[in-house]
């Protein structure tokens, strides 16, 4: 036998490993850039990191091939053809940012509303929203409109407090976990992460989604709901606990408005709670059956009875829910057949929650004081989690639905207990304590105050003296009065109808608007070209900035390049979307790894030139000249309040947490760190934060509040009674006519049921199937595409199926459907799926390409074999008669019903190659991709 | 034809948990991200960006799914890469000596600079466990990390294979499975590990964990969980007393 080789077992790696923030999804985990000669060559997760503590997902490992990706974009560029064609010039910086003024200087001096500025799945909304607030315009929002504003809304309605961002499971110690309808690319590593944890306790977890693929795969139990029914089987499950009596009263009576008296006497105040002279809503005392003060010390609120005044009884919150719930019409059998589940199979589950809740119970051995002052000697919870995402939220019942899941949590008292879920800071955040939207706007001024915000009621509606709403997307109007993120997806096709107003500039930041990020696809392409009779747009102007050849580009007047994610800084803050832990406080930043090789220049950058020319009040000095330099100098200058800003770490002279004043070295300091902070919660802070002292008091010294703010949970939610008293003719602002039907329905004050609009509408004959698209774990919505690597994972979209639909039609390997809406027709290739809901078939979503973007050939399956289920939605429903088109969304928040589609199925024709419609060809601003790859980086 | 060592020190592989992993490709990317930067030739990518893209991986992700009669289907994901087998056929079938199985730890390698590129191996492999790269036309395969799990320029925690560090889920385990005191052999035992398609007698190093069983939720009535059952006296007067208790 010859001698063995002897390979090289210790290899250099890299010359340097540079520590920044990934941004291959919104997921934001550390990761290790390895550097060779200066360029980038290994990309790895990093250890010490909050969020994925070392491991990666293959979008993360793939960051070399985007950072290097064929579509980046080069330089600026001005439109020299027709909108859509993608016929482009790249033109100076100087030129570029000189058009821009050219445009919006006009506009801030006469009509700043004018101006539409909306951003997409950028990271930097707090600096978003304080720009447009600068330059006067009430329109601005990012994405969550058409992402998952329900389940936002809902979640701080409810508790003050929603999922991802805003909580996790107590991973390390749930003994049973509920997962709902969760995209597979949403927090994805911490999601898989932490299922791992529970598989290796042998914890149980249960799934709950239409289609079993990915973390449903490995779910211990699969429960194959049809879509939009989600509420339904909740609020059975709550049916099931209460007739079981397996709720946690002592829990519902300290931390929850389940006391709160309802006044039941007609009037303006019917529905609202009962107060006193102060304000303070009353309970009724056990001991003494009198109505007294919720926070009265010493009382024994009651659940059940109510007290009499005037002849007419009050009874408390809990015994509507009670009367409400323990009606048959949520009994198991009753709702089974609807959801697509069994009844015992919800019996068993109901069944399953209540062992585990209350014969698993944990304590910690760690004592804490509550905000009335008692002292408890250890920490108490029922080890069951949820999680849930847009699966249950992209509904026309969304709101109302994950209003429904978190009382459930609530009522088994496992929301900020020891094995339940667990907010992170800055949650718990109640609606009194968020801003009320703003949208007072004059020429020349900035905005009157935050554009978001949580109405409390009608008063704090954006509408004007005529009762029409104020911003472009008709956010927080009648039609969406809890819109709290804006209507993203509504922005084109109100602007190109001019309704309420026509708009001059659209200006997009990463929002890919004229493909996948649009119901409506086709249209949208349609509206975004749309000429008046002189020849000129429809939209006049529209400024796009993307650092990749999307679709989008080729609508855009103008064209402002950004950079990849590893060549700018960023700071995931505190006033954002946090990257922050149950147990600890936490932010972090992106810094440039490596410097442009192109003529283009980070997003944030560009904006605060904008600003600065634009001469914005913050963004320039007396004398007129810029205040910042570039993003970089923003992040480490600008105070929101004082000793408050974009960085809670290392601030003043290092040392300072959450507060303190600006410090020079905070990046540095940040890049030492590896590019991350971290500031632990004392262990008696831990848990219970809405109502524990301890923690009160650390969130005002970090700066997260201002002074404590304890409070209970909305059960039962007064904002909501407000708009529907308003619907019932109550009150100075009334909503039209025509909508005080739905909104008595659907603003209903404790989470309700009703079939999606959709649903409602739809001739089951005519459309038996639900379709729905899911995001791939490999990819992040149409970025994943131009990835050399990530593309071999997912390169087409097949239309899954299930065997009996598979039969019924006599499809055979290779064949293509037809899929039908009441909107639209697409075909795409089929693929048979047994793992299904019987009534539902799905494909992935974005992984389609219009031909000539993203760098692709021609000829990629993502142009020919693959199809935007987008086409199929409009976001508007189909006329039912009454005159009136009504929205494809949430009636509550606004959210785009993504998920209500309908559809019938046929096998198409022999002979299919291409999916249909056809969308055209953009030229490609960029050269063409190189044809092979064998990348490897020498030192 | 090349000979195996008669045995080897040790027997380094991976224990993969297909109860676990939830097939996102994270240990395919990383491998390719390492493998392309590290051993041999990159890894190759032939029409990246065009109709058929062919890249080369040395460990892939298949997903499949099991219907069952009386439970709902299954799926189940299931990665595959090299199982670094004791009685490799890819290695006796070489004819260059290319091929080989290390005597110290097991781990199958090929030494790209005597590999001609026949294809023998690739066809000898019953998993289909390697892939020739289109671009270099030498044979490629998992080398479980050799140039990482030795690697002193790397810090102690992270001489593991790249795949196992970034399994997001967990679902990867690497050690010695000679060694029964393992935590590797540990694992295998306590789950009933096992050899993929024994049959062919390869003896492969690499085990599989089975995915446990599912949708077996089967709890009696919640009523009967209850003492006593509120229904029977009227919610309310349970709740009287429920209250009264606290």
């Amino acid at each position: 036998m010859p001698r063995q080789p002897a390979p090289d077992l210790s290899p250099q790696v890299s010359d340097e490993v540079r520590k920044t923030t990934c941004y291959m999804c919104a997921c934001r985990c550390g990761i290790n850039v390895h550097m060779k000669g200066g360029k980038v060559a290994y990309i790895e997760g990093n250890r010490d990191h909050p969020v994925n503590k070392g491991v990666l997902c293959a979008k993360g490992s793939a960051g070399i091939m985007q950072h290097n990706s064929p579509a980046r974009l080069r330089a600026p560029l001005k439109r020299v053809g027709p909108r859509g064609s993608g016929k482009f010039r790249e033109i100076t910086w100087e030129e570029a940012l000189q058009t821009a003024v050219d445009w919006l200087k006009p506009l801030r001096d006469t009509a700043p509303e004018k101006l539409a500025f909306f951003t997409g799945r950028d990271q930097s909304q707090s600096f978003t929203g304080w720009w447009a607030q600068a330059f006067g315009t009430p329109n601005w929002a990012a994405h969550g409109g058409f992402c998952s504003v329900n389940m936002a809304a809902a979640g701080i309605y409810t508790m003050g407090g929603a999922f991802w961002e805003f909580g996790q499971p107590d991973w390390d110690r749930t003994k049973l976990f509920i997962l709902f309808g969760v995209a597979e690319d949403h927090d994805s590593n911490p999601i898989k992460m932490g299922l791992g944890k529970l598989k290796a306790r042998g914890a149980r977890v249960i799934g709950v989604n239409p289609i079993r693929s990915g973390y449903n795969a490995i779910a211990d139990d699969w429960v194959s709901i049809t879509p939009g029914t989600d509420g339904l089987f909740i609020l059975s499950l709550v049916h099931e606990l209460l007739r079981a009596g397996k709720i946690d009263l002592g829990y519902l009576i300290r931390y929850t408005n389940a006391p709160y008296l309802v006044n039941a006497a007609d009037g303006p105040e019917k529905g609202l709670f009962l107060r006193d002279a102060h304000g303070k809503p009353l309970v009724r005392d056990r001991a003494t059956g009198q109505a007294m003060a919720w926070d009265t010390p010493g009382i024994a609120p009651d659940l059940g009875a109510g007290v009499e005044i005037g002849g007419v009884t009050h009874l408390p919150v809990f015994r509507h829910l009670a009367d409400r719930y323990l009606a048959p019409d949520y009994a198991p059998d009753a709702v089974a057949e609807r959801c697509g589940i069994p009844a015992a199979r919800i019996r068993a589950i109901a069944a399953e929650i209540a062992r585990v809740a209350f014969d698993e119970e944990i304590t910690i051995d760690q004592p804490w004081t509550d905000f009335r002052g008692v002292k408890h000697d250890k920490m108490t919870g029922r080890p069951v989690a949820m999680h849930a995402m847009r699966g249950i939220s992209a509904h026309s019942n969304g709101f109302q639905t994950a209003r429904a899941l978190h009382m459930l949590q609530i009522l088994i008292g496992s929301v900020e207990t020891p094995g339940g879920f667990r907010f992170k800071p800055p949650y718990p955040k109640p609606p009194e304590a968020h801003p009320r939207p703003h949208a007072g706007h004059a020429p020349g001024q900035p905005l009157d105050g935050p554009h978001l915000g949580y109405p409390l009621g009608p008063e704090h509606l954006l509408l004007d003296d005529q009762g029409q709403p104020k911003r472009i997307d008709k956010a927080f109007s009648w039609d969406a009065p809890l819109s709290a993120h804006g209507l993203m997806h509504m922005v084109i096709s109100n602007a190109h109808a001019g309704d309420p107003y026509p708009v001059d500039t659209l200006f997009l930041y990463m929002a890919n608007m004229a493909w996948n990020s649009s119901m409506n696809t086709s249209a949208v392409m349609d509206m975004l070209t749309d000429q008046n009779a002189d020849g000129s747009y429809k939209i006049p102007r529209i400024i796009y900035s993307d650092a990749y050849s999307s679709e989008m580009v080729a609508f855009a007047d103008l064209v402002l390049p950004d950079t990849t994610y590893l060549e700018r800084h960023d700071c995931i803050s505190l006033l954002d979307r946090p990257i922050c832990e149950a147990d600890a406080l936490a932010d972090s930043i992106r810094w440039p790894v490596v410097a442009p090789d192109r003529d283009v220049r980070p997003f944030q950058t560009t904006l605060l030139d904008l600003g600065a020319r634009l001469g914005l009040p913050g963004m320039v000095r007396e004398d007129g000249t810029a205040k910042f330099k570039d993003y970089a100098d923003y992040i480490t200058h600008h105070e929101r309040r004082p000793g408050v800003g974009p960085l809670a770490g290392f601030r003043g002279n290092g040392d300072g947490k959450g507060r303190g004043a600006p410090n020079p070295d905070q990046i540095a300091r940040y890049i030492e760190n590896g590019g991350f902070w971290i500031d632990h919660i004392p262990a008696e802070a831990r848990f219970f934060k809405p109502w524990n002292a301890a923690y009160q008091d650390w969130a005002v010294e970090r700066g997260i509040y201002d002074s404590p703010q304890p409070y209970v949970f909305n059960l039962y939610s007064e904002p909501l009674r407000k708009f529907q008293l308003a619907a019932e003719g109550h009150g100075h602002r009334q909503p039209p006519d025509h909508l005080r039907a739905r909104l008595r329905e659907t603003m209903d004050p404790l989470p309700i049921w009703y079939p999606t609009f959709t649903d409602a509408a739809t001739d089951p004959d005519e459309f038996p199937l639900h379709a729905l698209t899911q995001r791939p774990m490999a990819h992040y919505h149409s970025w994943g595409s131009q990835n050399a690597w990530l593309r071999q994972i997912h390169g087409h979209t097949p239309l899954y199926v299930s065997g009996e639909i598979w039969a019924q039609h006599g499809f055979q390997q290779g064949d293509w459907a037809i899929l039908t809406s009441p909107h639209g027709r697409i075909t795409l290739p089929v693929m048979r799926m047994d793992a299904l809901n019987g009534r539902t078939v799905w494909t992935w979503n974005a992984i389609a390409k219009r031909r000539g973007a993203w760098a692709l050939d021609d000829h990629a399956p993502e142009a020919t074999k693959s199809q935007l289920l987008n086409h199929l939605i409009h976001e508007l429903l189909p006329p039912k008669g009454d005159g009136l088109r009504w929205a494809n969304s949430d009636p509550v928040t606004g959210q785009a019903a993504w998920y209500d589609l309908r559809v019938r199925i046929e096998k198409a024709p022999a002979g299919q190659t291409f999916a249909y419609p056809d969308t055209g060809r953009q030229d490609s601003p960029v050269p063409p991709a190189p044809r092979n790859l064998a990348h490897q980086v020498k030192g | 034809m090349t000979s195996l060592p008669a045995k080897t020190d040790r027997k380094l592989g991976l224990v993969i948990d297909l109860d676990t992993c939830v097939g996102c490709h994270a240990c395919v990317i990383s491998c390719k991200g390492w493998n392309t930067q590290n051993y041999g030739a990159p890894l190759s990518d032939l029409e990246a960006y065009g109709e058929s893209p062919e890249g080369t991986f040395l460990n892939r992700v298949h997903s499949f799914e099991v219907t069952r009669d009386q439970a709902p289907p299954m799926v189940v994901h299931f990665p595959k890469s090299c199982l670094h087998c004791d009685n490799a056929p890819c290695v006796t079938v070489c004819p260059t000596g290319a091929s080989y199985k290390r005597t110290e730890d097991g781990i199958v390698l090929v030494n790209e600079s005597a590999c001609i590129g026949c294809g023998l191996c690739a066809w000898a492999c019953p998993y289909g466990a390697r892939e020739m790269d289109g671009a270099e036309k030498v044979m490629k395969k998992c080398t479980l990390c050799v140039d990482r799990i030795y690697n002193e320029n790397l810090p102690e925690e992270d001489r593991e294979p790249a795949c196992v560090r970034t399994c997001p889920a967990g679902a990867r385990h690497f050690g010695d499975l000679s060694d029964p005191g393992s935590d590797v052999s540990k694992l295998v035992a306590a789950r009933e590990g096992f050899d993929l398609m024994p049959e062919q007698g390869t003896a492969p190093v690499n085990k599989y964990l089975p995915p446990r069983a599912r949708d077996t939720l089967d709890i009696p009535d919640l009523a009967s969980l209850c003492e006593p059952a509120p229904e029977a006296n009227g919610f309310l007067g349970w709740l009287d007393r429920a209250l009264e208790k606290l």
